[in-house]
């Protein structure tokens, strides 16, 4: 049996593993089989995550965090959870081969899901012309019309990204201003390929076989029209992927894996939780990252207690005290 | 034996005129969800010489067959069978979601 289990492999995850990997606890990492190193693998730059001053591919920040956990000791298995036992002392994970891996803590770090908008043509058209990644298919809009929808980071780093291809790209945004960060708003303003249409939300996606067009309707006095196009990516934020602990953990009303205080601890004792799956507000990179490190700490911290894997560490012993003043 | 590579010069005799079902793996270097599925596919091929002929198609280098089959995300896997295109699967699956997928071709 194992000290300690991570879902994800995200920077949470992956972060979690490396801090972990270092304390000796010999980490294993179920990756996923499809969507090892989650979202950033789908980002081109990340010119946020600090240390790295001309910026990073996000596929290569996630490869440097694996060879950095897995440098220290840390297991990666490229595979998917499909069962959780995990109120018990004994962890269980089945994972996709059939395989089951117990151990004595868990981590579950599996970051969130993009979001759909909800519409019928959406899920008919996805694939001919609706797309969630615009570093994967931006490439077959080459001198066509597409629509972005979103107003946040991703619909700005996105509609940016695509204006490479696309000769005009619509952002559609609910609203009359972008959530997005100052410095992608202003790019994407820059951009003469960009045109905003504002305060308006998408209610149709037209075409038979492919995508031929949208149709929006005001949020400030109901009118609708059509605009013509061939592609739609949607970026309009991301849901918690909670499904594999429905009922087992408990969620915060924003549909989060609920965490004591600033902790990782979740309502399961020897079960924590890192990432934009405990996070319903800033899922940054760096946030994750953080939060990863505090699940490892955590770990180490309740492996102690519980009389595994060597005495209580110092530092986790701080970081407790500190989530009960937050609690109390 | 792991998937082969076709192309736009061989694309008749690889693809259209084969005897039984090929799929055909639209990827580009670019999408890593493409990379990710890439191994499974190996192994699926490995693990089914007979029943099934699995190809990767690099879609930047080979962009007329991309256009001709209306790719617009990838990665996009296209059983063929007797030049005609049988199953289309768009998206980076794990591996028992596309071996059902793929059922009728793998039983």
């Amino acid at each position: 049996m194992r000290h300690v289990i991570i879902i994800g492999s995200g920077p949470a995850g992956y972060t979690a593993a490396i801090y972990a990997a270092r304390a000796n606890l010999q980490p294993l990492v179920i990756a996923s089989s499809v969507e090892a190193g989650g979202e950033l693998m789908n980002t081109t730059d990340v010119e946020n995550f600090p240390g790295f001053p001309e910026g990073i591919q996000g596929p290569d920040l996630m490869t440097k965090m694996q060879e950095q956990a897995e440098r220290f000791g840390a297991e990666v298995l490229y595979d998917d959870v499909v069962d959780l036992d995990i109120a018990g002392p004994i962890k269980r994970v089945t994972l996709g081969s059939g395989a089951v891996h117990e151990a004595t803590s868990l981590v579950y770090a599996t970051g969130s899901a993009h979001r759909k908008i909800g519409i019928e043509g959406e899920d008919r058209l996805s694939g001919r012309g609706v797309s969630y990644c615009a570093t994967c298919d931006g490439f077959f809009f080459r001198e066509r019309e597409i629509a972005v929808v979103g107003g946040g980071d991703s619909a700005m780093e996105e509609a940016t990204f695509l204006t490479k291809f696309a000769s005009k790209v619509y952002v559609i945004h609910r609203r009359g201003e972008l959530r997005a960060s100052k410095i992608m708003q202003e790019r994407a303003f820059a951009n003469p390929k960009i045109e905003f249409v504002w305060n308006s939300a998408v209610v149709d996606i037209l075409g038979d076989e492919a995508v031929t067009g949208l149709v929006v309707r005001s949020t400030v006095d109901g009118s609708e029209r059509s605009i013509p196009l061939d592609g739609v990516f949607v970026a309009i934020g991301n849901d918690p992927r909670t499904h594999l602990v429905h009922n087992k953990l408990e969620l915060t009303p924003a549909g989060t894996v609920w965490v004591d205080g600033r902790s990782s601890r979740t309502s399961l004792h020897g079960v924590f939780a890192a990432g934009d799956v405990i996070d319903p507000t800033y899922r940054q990179a760096v946030t994750a990252a953080g939060s990863g490190t505090v699940a490892a700490l955590d770990v180490e911290h309740f492996l102690a207690s519980i009389g595994e894997a060597g005495a209580p560490d110092p530092d986790a012993a701080e970081i407790e005290g500190l989530a009960e003043v937050d609690a109390a | 034996m792991t998937a082969k590579a076709t192309n736009s010069t061989s694309w008749n005799e690889d693809v259209l005129q084969a005897d039984g079902p090929v799929l055909v793996d639209f990827w580009a270097e670019w999408c890593g969800p493409c990379r990710m599925v890439s191994p499974i596919l190996d192994q699926i091929q490995a693990e089914n010489p007979d029943k099934i002929t699995i190809l990767k198609l690099n879609v930047d280098e080979n962009p007329d067959l991309a256009m001709k089959y209306q790719i617009t995300s990838i990665p996009a896997m296209k059983v063929f069978n007797k030049g005609e295109v049988q199953t289309t699967i768009i998206g980076a699956k794990p591996k028992f979601a596309l071996e059902q997928d793929l059922a009728t071709y793998l039983a």
